[in-house]
């Protein structure tokens, strides 16, 4: 790569650091092991009780010790921990003093049941607690950790004071598209040429009772509980549901003008991002798939590419039942006939599905996938679905050489986003 | 100087305390009086949402059942502002506007809470108890009434906004960032128009508990923003939905529209708050923006929260800057998220009439003098400094 723009004459976005964690394990290493050998880290859940629950198993991260446990302190030590290693990968900047924003894909921040009965045991109401009894002690004053910890800027914040970021930390959510949209406001960033880096990062610890709870009624979640490991079953004809699951995945994004000029190793280039969202329906996408045809076909167009030189899709694969069908419309209609002879798998097959930190944990695993030369395979594909005829590389990891890949990421409230990744 | 690239407000949509849009709120605000609900929530009071014909703007039923108060003032506000700005229904538009929401989480079902909470501790197993309560109470859909999401997603489905669909969290600055990331791309030419906004449901027992916890809920007597520093300050929160569309000049002209403002300057950051932290943050971006400033016709809209560090810094600044100043929290409550793209539709109402609205209270001075620009900040409660100049179109 000659020039320090593209096809466009914007800045060229280039990755040089990344951090990553997920039910298999911390770091790239070790999650990359796992990843290409097929290994499962979907579990039985542990973390509370179980009992009456349809669904009993999750990608949790249970390895990783937070004080006063809850779902913005496990998902910002996972950041934390994610941000270490993509930044010590980049050699950018100083400890504690990010030459750049901060683009953070968080998980909506709710106050939870432990500290609701915290407080109504402080209430001392003894039959029927309502919120007044609530109220009658919150400001008591020990509750205030409870405020600060519960504010939608506190992960956001922290992170910024600890890694030293620049300017106000942005916290996005697009629901399963949150880490895909995280990525595309640093790449849109630093093409205005605001910034020469970006510290962008998805972080999802939600596995708590109501939030299992909350997408169990919507349907939305495998109930083959045993073995956990076989639960997620991308494109497989007896797929019924996605697994929730933890992670965290962490990118410095630079200007490759900005890399060169430091000397930094470039690991992949952001080479374009495409959105688009559906107004047809909070929870199902447009039967005819236009919205995820036309973030594909945007994506490819923003990197300045034709469809053919996609040589391996990293699906968004939740293994929900129309998920999978409405991602394969879209694929076959941007592909057409080469849809099902390109390489087309789903890392949610393994990690299961980690929410708000999808989009960045699978951004990481693609550029990992056009590094290594090596497709992650999808596992449990044992009954393939004669309407969805893909190449899931199924259960066996593939070498396989890739120059351009397309990761997909599609949520809740019509999200989508489409980020192209490619080599150097 | 006109620049092709400009960030225009060709849309206004507000809804709060003070009624129904732009025209409603500036007739308000110029004759003010104001609108508490001291009885629903004691002692504590919020600033509650005028009454909305929802079917205006929100035409199915189906769609209003789907949304808790929250999302359906957020698309009222969001429906409003398409009108205003004469883009509604104009599905080729409205297929590549792009649109940053700033959004807090949703109404819970405070009845199954407040039933999960009496029968836990009496449960033979209490794990067991929450599971089967929340599996079997909880209504399905509520879910998607309370991601913070799916405001945005709303928006879509209603409006057929669906160029781009983003949402940030984090209080205040979340509405801040939002419009300063509009503006930014517009700049860059990286969108020609963008519906922006957020919406604040304060009348939840659930979010007075949030700040009551914070030991900042302010109690009787409710006086306005700077005169209840007196006593410690505080927040008194206010139900508003503000969404604005902000077009490139360009784009405004091509269509004919006319522009409320335009946003010269837009800036914002974060620190610790340590004693003269955020004096400093302002300082910077005031003379970042040194350049469109002309202090002859200009006064602040200020977004103080009330909250007493906070606003007793903030206020020794604007002192210093000797402008007119008015707090919009004292006409429509302090609300977080939407809090700023309010205090920017007040600014930009303002600057296209050339004149400010009278003070809001004794501690603001009158301004006769015709008005060009206004400066509007906004200090969150905990964290961030920002700071927008909006000067006539």
């Amino acid at each position: 790569m000659t020039k320090d723009t593209d096809h466009l004459g914007r800045p060229i976005v280039v990755v040089t650091g990344m951090g990553v964690l997920t039910s298999l394990g911390q770091g790239q290493a070790d999650n990359w092991a796992a990843l290409t050998s097929g290994v499962s880290g979907i579990r039985r859940i542990s973390r509370f009780p179980i009992d009456g629950l349809r669904t009993t198993i999750a990608g949790t991260v249970d390895f990783v010790p937070v004080p006063e446990p809850s779902a913005p302190a496990l998902s910002q030590r996972l950041a934390e921990l994610v941000i270490e290693e993509a930044v010590g990968e980049a050699g950018i900047g100083r400890v504690g003093d990010f030459p750049g924003p901060l683009f953070l894909a968080l998980p909506p921040v709710e106050m939870e049941w432990g500290q609701r009965f915290a407080l109504a045991a402080a209430s001392g109401a003894n039959d029927a607690v309502t919120y007044d009894d609530l109220l009658r002690v919150a400001g008591n004053g020990s509750f205030e950790p409870y405020y600060r910890r519960f504010l939608f800027s506190s992960v956001g914040e922290n992170l910024a004071e600890r890694f030293g970021t620049k300017g106000s930390p942005v916290a996005t959510s697009t629901a399963c598209a949150s880490g895909g949209t995280a990525i595309q406001l640093g790449v849109e960033a630093i093409r205005r040429g605001e910034t020469d880096a970006a510290l962008v990062v998805g972080t999802d610890a939600s596995v708590n009772p109501e939030s299992l709870i909350r997408f169990s009624l919507l349907s939305a979640l495998s109930t083959r509980n045993d073995p956990p490991s076989s639960a997620s079953r991308p494109f497989s004809k007896d797929r019924e549901g996605f697994v929730m699951a933890e992670g965290a995945g962490a990118l410095v994004l630079e200007s490759l003008a900005g890399a060169r000029a430091r000397g930094a190793v470039v690991l992949a280039v952001v080479e374009g991002c495409g959105e688009v969202a559906d107004g047809f329906h909070r929870t199902r996408s447009s039967p005819d798939g236009k919205p995820i045809i036309a973030c594909m076909r945007e994506a490819l167009a923003d990197a300045g590419l034709e469809p053919d030189a996609i040589g391996y899709i990293n699906a968004h694969g939740t293994g929900t039942p129309e998920n999978d069908k409405m991602e394969w419309v879209g694929v076959s209609a941007v592909f057409g006939e080469r849809a099902g002879s390109i390489p087309m798998s789903s890392n949610k097959s393994m990690i299961g599905h980690s929410l708000t930190a999808a989009g960045a944990v699978e951004a990481i695993f693609s550029v990992l996938t056009i590094r290594n030369g090596l497709l992650p395979p999808t596992i449990n594909y044992d009954v393939p679905d004669p309407a969805l005829p893909v190449d899931c590389v199924p259960n066996v990891a593939r070498a396989v050489r890739v120059r351009h890949a397309i990761s997909n990421s599609f949520g809740f409230g019509g999200q989508n986003v489409c980020l192209v990744l490619g080599t150097v | 100087m006109a620049h092709e690239r400009d960030a225009l407000i060709t849309g206004i949509g507000i809804v709060s305390c003070l009624g129904s849009g732009a025209d409603a709120h500036w007739a308000a605000l110029n004759a003010f009086t104001p609108v508490l609900d001291t009885d629903s929530f004691p002692p504590f009071a919020v600033h509650p949402l005028a009454p909305l014909e929802l079917d205006k703007q929100i035409p199915k039923r189906g769609d209003q059942r789907q949304m808790e108060a929250w999302q359906r003032i957020g698309v009222f506000a969001a429906g409003q502002a398409l009108d205003s700005a004469g883009v509604k229904g104009n599905t080729d538009l409205l297929s590549r506007m792009g649109m940053i929401v700033a959004a807090g989480g949703g109404e819970r079902d405070y009845a199954v809470d407040a039933a999960i909470l009496s029968g836990y501790p009496k449960a033979a197993n209490p794990g067991a108890y929450l599971n089967e309560h929340l599996l079997g109470d909880l209504r399905p859909t509520l879910f998607l009434a309370q991601l913070s999401n799916l405001l945005a997603g709303n928006i879509s489905i209603v409006h057929g906004v669906i160029g781009s669909s983003r949402t940030f969290m984090g209080e205040e600055a979340s509405g801040a960032d939002a419009v300063r990331i509009v503006c930014a791309r517009i700049a860059a030419g990286q969108g020609d128009i963008m519906l922006v906004g957020g919406s604040y449901n304060a009348q939840r027992p659930d979010v007075l508990l949030h700040y009551e916890m914070g030991g900042l809920q302010l109690r009787s007597p409710f006086g306005p923003v700077w005169a209840r520093q007196a006593a410690g300050g505080g927040l008194l929160l206010g139900s508003v939905g503000c969404f604005l569309v902000i077009e490139s000049r360009t784009h405004a002209a091509a269509r004919g529209a006319s522009a409320y403002a335009h946003i010269a300057a837009i800036r914002s950051d974060r620190c610790l708050r340590q004693p003269g932290q955020a004096t400093a943050n302002a300082k910077a971006q005031f003379e970042a923006m040194a350049a469109h400033y002309d202090p002859a016709g200009a006064a602040v809209i200020s977004g103080a929260s009330g909250a007493a560090a906070a606003t007793r810094e903030e206020s020794a600044f604007l002192a210093g800057l000797g402008l007119p100043v008015r707090a919009s929290a004292t006409a429509v409550g302090h609300s977080l998220e939407p809090s700023f793209p309010a205090s920017l539709a007040f600014a930009a109402m303002a600057v296209r009439h050339g004149v400010l609205f009278p003070p809001l209270e004794a501690a603001e001075q009158a301004m006769t003098a015709p008005l060009t620009q206004a400066l509007v900040t906004s200090w969150g409660h905990w964290r961030g400094e920002s700071l927008a100049l909006v000067t006539t179109a």
